[in-house]
């Protein structure tokens, strides 16, 4: 976590290869991430890691369940078996009964909701979260939260950026970054969601 | 790129987003509805020249003479010169190896024939058997004249259709007696027409010979005609064709002692060196047309390309969602592509065909001589579609590599 401009989501773009760093190395998967041509990096993005934005960012002319569907679309599954695995994690994040509703038919609990099943649909090593609780009340964000500590709780990395101390607190380890460096790292007990709803 | 699922994905962008898309297809669609109606009139147009003219033979030559209108050398101007057997016989022997067909003429403007009780006015030449291939007549039925009509000087007469339609109605008139003029009988042997129409088909042919003996005119004849010999260049059939016509013009005018400045006394005609032109006048036509046509789609291309353009700009957020979601750039490059493609083809095609029904609606009410049956015949159509394809992909690729290009992180952050 760090204040506004310290370069959190900077660091999570990088490690999520939407933005490349200026110096610095990264490896992923013992590759070196340094002017990876698109098509290497759109692969990585699809198998590693499955992003969550503060925005949502669900295509809006596309129902939930198409939404879940797009990144197996992109690993070139049969339909099929892309609507199973979409159903399957809208289940999972308990929105199996809107699974016809488009974006803008949610609220914003629902669409967060909505957009971490797509991440999982891919069944990434590493799920990257932009703020995920930025645009939502403090229950909702409560219960986005839950869902994501259920899901790391399964055996998943997740990185979640944060400018508030409450939602730090519920996870496992903190890391304080001021103006791009990173100057606190710490673990720490985490705080069970599901106790605050 | 083309299987069932990038498909289902363009359906669905394209299904979200109709009045979008309409507005991207109309102009193509415009352009390609005007190729394709340009297209059919200078097809109309062709056709139209091309019977008007090809009424006789394109590579005709036609002698005809008149009354002088310039004294020279001591004659007097107003005097009549007059075409006889042996002027006919001597062109023959000395252009023989140019000539195809030939054939001499006499004729008069009007005469009567009877057939039983009907009767009419009709134009009757005495002419050569080879007169069929110079006017361009073909036979209904029966035949036409040949060589031993002549020099038995049969009363054997061919009629055009549409005297047959006047005088016989259903009847078939071959072997039937026809009088012309009230005190010769002749028989009919056979019924042409001609690309002429009706006013060349109301005319009657008898034997030359025939003709001399019957209207009393000795060794006189009123016209002569050839074919010459086509080459396979046409440049050098023209220009052979030019060269007999001034060559024989000369020797008339020699033969008759003309004035060389008196251009009525002597009159020889040469189609071919007409058909050069219209067919070169033609070509200019067809090419303005296909000029005009192809503006008009390129002006469909680019507004496409613009919209296509637009769409992408409007999309960038979406594309960069798509791209980190692990989209390759070739996927988002197809998917606009493949768009813009998809959208011009069928646009396109819906232009083509309102234009070849169109053309099928408006044929029939056209009634002009230079223009007949407008319509787009199949090649005009295939090229058309090739064109359409072309231009789908050259619409969809500008800004399909811009799509391409956008970084994931920076359309993420458009709002």
């Amino acid at each position: 976590m760090g204040s506004s401009g310290s370069g959190k989501s900077t660091l999570l773009n990088i490690l999520g290869m939407l933005d490349e760093a200026d110096e610095g190395s990264y490896t992923l998967d013992n590759t070196p991430i340094k002017n990876l041509n698109e098509k290497i990096a759109a692969q990585y993005r699809n198998k590693f890691l499955g992003f969550i934005f503060q925005s949502f960012n669900l295509i809006s002319y596309k129902n939930a369940m198409d939404n879940v569907a797009l990144p197996l679309y992109y690993q070139k599954l049969p339909r099929r078996e892309r609507e199973e695995r979409a159903m399957h994690y809208l289940e999972k994040v308990g929105l199996a009964d809107w699974a016809d509703h488009l974006p803008n038919q949610l609220s914003g609990g629902q669409k967060q909701r909505v957009a971490i099943a797509r991440a999982l649909a891919s069944d990434p090593k590493v799920l990257l979260a932009d703020e995920p609780t930025g645009a939502l009340d403090t229950k909702t964000s409560y219960e986005v939260m839950d869902l994501i500590q259920g899901i790391n709780d399964e055996g998943r990395t997740i990185l979640v950026v944060t400018h508030e101390p409450d939602i730090a607190q519920m996870t496992k380890r903190i890391v304080n970054l001021k103006d791009g460096r990173i100057i606190d790292d710490t673990l720490v007990d985490q705080v069970k969601a599901k106790a605050n709803v | 790129m083309f299987n069932i699922e990038s498909w289902q994905e363009i359906f669905e962008t394209i299904r979200k987003n109709k009045l979008r898309t309409f507005l991207t297809a109309f102009s193509v669609f415009l352009g390609i509805f005007i190729l394709v109606i340009l297209m059919g009139f200078s097809n109309g147009i062709e056709n139209g020249v091309t019977t008007q003219f090809e009424s006789d033979a394109t590579n005709k030559i036609s002698i005809r003479t008149g009354t002088t209108t310039k004294g020279y050398q001591g004659l007097n101007p107003g005097r009549r010169l007059q075409l006889r057997n042996g002027d006919y016989d001597n062109l023959n022997q000395q252009y023989e190896k140019n000539i195809e067909y030939k054939t001499a003429t006499y004729s008069t403007w009007g005469g009567q024939v009877n057939y039983k009780t009907q009767q009419g006015n009709y134009r009757i030449e005495g002419a050569n058997a080879d007169q069929q291939f110079i006017e361009n007549q073909d036979m209904v039925s029966g035949r036409f004249l040949n060589q031993d009509d002549l020099e038995e000087k049969s009363k054997v007469a061919i009629i055009g259709q549409q005297m047959k339609m006047d005088l016989f109605k259903d009847e078939d008139p071959v072997g039937k007696m026809i009088m012309l003029n009230n005190n010769v009988n002749f028989q009919v042997v056979g019924v042409y027409t001609d690309p002429g129409g009706t006013r060349e088909e109301s005319r009657l042919f008898i034997p030359l010979t025939t003709a001399q003996q019957v209207f009393n005119a000795g060794q006189d004849i009123r016209s002569i005609a050839y074919t010459v010999k086509m080459e396979e260049n046409f440049d050098q059939a023209v220009a052979t064709s030019m060269a007999m016509s001034e060559s024989i013009e000369q020797e008339l005018r020699s033969r008759f002692t003309v004035n060389p400045e008196d251009r009525s006394a002597i009159y020889v005609s040469n189609t071919l060196e007409e058909a050069e032109k219209i067919y070169g006048l033609i070509d200019t036509i067809r090419l303005v047309f296909w000029f005009i046509g192809i503006g008009t789609i390129i002006a469909g291309i680019v507004g496409v390309s613009n919209i296509m353009l637009i769409i992408v700009k409007e999309r960038t957020k979406e594309i960069g969602i798509r791209k980190a979601l692990g989209a390759l750039p070739s996927q988002i490059t197809g998917m606009i592509l493949q768009e813009a493609i998809f959208i011009t083809a069928l646009s396109g095609l819906v232009g083509l065909l309102a234009g070849v029904f169109a053309l099928e609606a408006l044929s029939p009410l056209v009634e002009t001589d230079f223009l007949r049956y407008p319509k787009a015949d199949l090649g005009t159509s295939l090229t058309t579609l090739a064109i359409l394809i072309v231009a789908g992909a050259l619409a969809g690729y500008i800004p399909a590599r811009r799509a391409s290009n956008i970084k994931p992180i920076e359309a993420l952050r458009d709002e």
